[in-house]
């Protein structure tokens, strides 16, 4: 298949690879990297549940303004969209 | 004299914003940057996170690269990772209070440029807060910052330039697009030709993205929107249907990416005073302000596309023009740069704003939202319910707001003004325009209480005497 716009994917090269903690479960992510990717990568979109329906809510601006992609890291309600992963880290869905 | 800790605050470290600092710096001024990414850039140029070690370089980020070295050469001083929540008058200058690392702190200015930007105009659709579903800006945001795709098999839609980009940068960092949807047509593009002539590598460059996408047989739907999507916690299916309704099409996919538009962020000019006015060819509501940026409120000075979407190469012009004027009113005159600023930036402007009309909502989108579909995401409002307080006699949106809450969650309406404007506007049978636009309330970004409060005493805090019994 002719392709104009070449596939880069294999020439990005990352930090090693670290994990950190997903309510429980232990995901891939780079050291550095933004925690709302890393936890894309992870197939991992649903990040809280809207507090006042209940339904399943994930990030949605990735630029730090709509909050929809607030998680409990380390104690702390953030953006998962300016959040850093390092290793060990601990995420919770709120 | 004031005692001001800079001569110029620039707030936004966009290409407006940063090139807006460094003419100020080099003309001689004493310079504060700051910006609540970690590095210069904005959103067009957004730089990489640490975990990127190193990347095929894109046009996007050797412009960044190029505007980051300037910045580090200059004698500016940068305020990175720096979130400004409140901004106030103090003497003849101005306080802005700060958010960084969790601790706040202030910074004084004799003058004031405000760089804000633009955000992403969503028109809600059923299922729009199904995760998975991402603004097409923020799309960006994550392929320039991570060099991450939203899934792996991801739908792109919506109007203007930006759907073509975004499926682009999708293919080149290994995902797969499952369809273009776009409700633009092959002639509404041809139709914005003349325009576009006078930037010849960028329609070169667009008009590749497309032959790309076909030659790899991506369907790419002209006059088509999406209609629908379905999923619990994550996409699994899109629907789109053309313009007309005439056909319907179904597309498995695990991530979609959905923009309307860019509108200018004006709250931060708006609550010091700068009057707004609506004008749809620049994005919506913009703040009244000269060619040069300079605003009706002494020693406060706008620039790039928080004045009017006309894109990042019309901002960079901007930017130059704004700081260079605002060097010359602190007394550092420039001679004909100015000039040839106000020039570059007219040219520019002219590819912008054809953007910006190819961009604009169609009306077809509005149409999109049925009775039970969420337009306040934060509260989780539907249209029955905003439909409900306008029929009860709501004619703008903050009495939307006082009603309903919707646009005071924590994104503080960021992206549901627009859309309750709309259901106004349709509703009330008047223009967009003639629907006021949002009173914005500070703080301009979330900030927690204790680190607005600050340090104290209990012991100190004033104790009102009793009223009398």
């Amino acid at each position: 298949m002719i392709r104009l716009v070449p596939n880069h994917a294999d020439r990005i090269r990352r930090t090693a690879e670290v994990t950190f903690h997903f309510d429980g479960t232990t995901l891939p992510g780079c050291e550095g990297e933004t925690l709302i990717a890393a936890l894309m990568r992870a197939g991992v979109l649903h990040l809280r549940n809207a507090p006042h329906d209940g339904a399943p809510r994930g990030g949605f601006c990735a630029m730090g303004l709509c909050q929809e992609c607030m998680v409990r890291v380390d104690g702390q309600v953030v953006e998962a969209c300016r959040v850093t992963v390092t290793p060990g880290l601990q995420v919770a869905r709120l | 004299m004031t005692a001001a800790d800079v001569d110029i605050a620039v707030l936004g470290a966009g290409p407006a914003g940063s090139t807006a600092a460094l003419a100020a710096a080099q003309a001689g001024l004493r310079v504060a940057l700051l910006d609540e990414q970690d590095a210069p850039g904005g959103q067009v140029w957004r730089a990489k996170s640490a975990a990127i070690l190193s990347a095929p370089h894109t046009p996007e980020s050797k412009a960044g690269a190029a505007l980051r070295q300037a910045v580090a050469d200059s004698s500016i001083m940068l305020h990175p990772a720096t979130r400004v929540w409140q901004i106030a008058r103090t003497g003849d200058g101005w306080q802005i209070d700060t958010l960084r690392d969790g601790a706040t702190d202030s910074l004084t200015a004799t003058r004031l440029i405000i760089a804000s930007g633009a955000r992403e105009v969503v028109q809600p659709l059923p299922g729009w807060t199904t995760p998975g579903v991402i603004g097409l800006a923020g799309a960006t945001a994550l392929f320039k910052q991570n060099l991450t795709v939203p899934g792996a098999r991801t739908v792109v839609a919506g109007t203007g330039p930006l759907v073509f980009y975004v499926a682009s940068e999708i293919r080149r960092l290994g995902g797969t697009v499952a369809a273009v949807v776009t409700p633009n047509t092959r002639r509404d593009w041809a139709g914005s030709l003349p325009a576009m002539l006078g930037k010849p590598a960028l329609v070169a460059r667009g008009a590749l993205w497309v032959a790309d996408l076909m030659l790899s047989g991506v369907p790419v739907l002209w006059g088509h929107q999406v209609t629908a999507v379905e999923g619990d916690t994550r996409v699994s299916r899109i629907t789109a249907q053309s313009v007309t309704g005439a056909s319907t099409h179904n597309f498995a996919a695990d991530s979609l990416c959905l923009g309307n538009g860019l509108m200018p962020q004006v709250e931060a000019a708006q609550m010091l005073g700068v009057p707004l006015h609506h004008d749809a060819a620049l994005g919506g509501w913009v703040p009244a302000c000269s060619d040069d940026g300079v605003t009706p409120v002494a020693g406060l000075y706008l620039c790039g596309d928080g004045t009017g979407i006309r894109g990042a190469d019309a901002a960079v012009h901007h930017g130059r023009l704004c700081g260079l004027r605002a060097a010359a009113d602190a007394g550092c005159t420039s001679g004909h740069a100015m000039d040839i600023a106000r020039r570059n930036w007219r040219r520019a402007a002219r590819f912008g704003l054809a953007m910006t009309a190819l961009s604009r909502p169609t009306p077809a989108l509005a149409q999109l939202a049925s009775d039970d579909t969420i337009i306040c995401r934060c509260e989780s409002l539907t249209r029955r319910d905003i439909l409900a307080e306008i029929g009860s006699g709501a004619t703008s949106t903050n009495a939307v707001k006082s009603g309903l809450r919707a646009g005071m969650g924590p994104c503080g309406g960021k992206y549901c003004q627009t859309s309750v404007a709309r259901l106004i506007a349709a509703e009330t049978g008047v223009t967009e325009g003639a629907v006021p636009p949002p009173t914005p309330r500070p703080p301009l970004r979330p900030v927690p209480v204790a680190a607005a409060a600050g340090q104290f005493d209990y012991d100190d805090l004033p104790i009102p005497k009793p009223a009398p019994l």
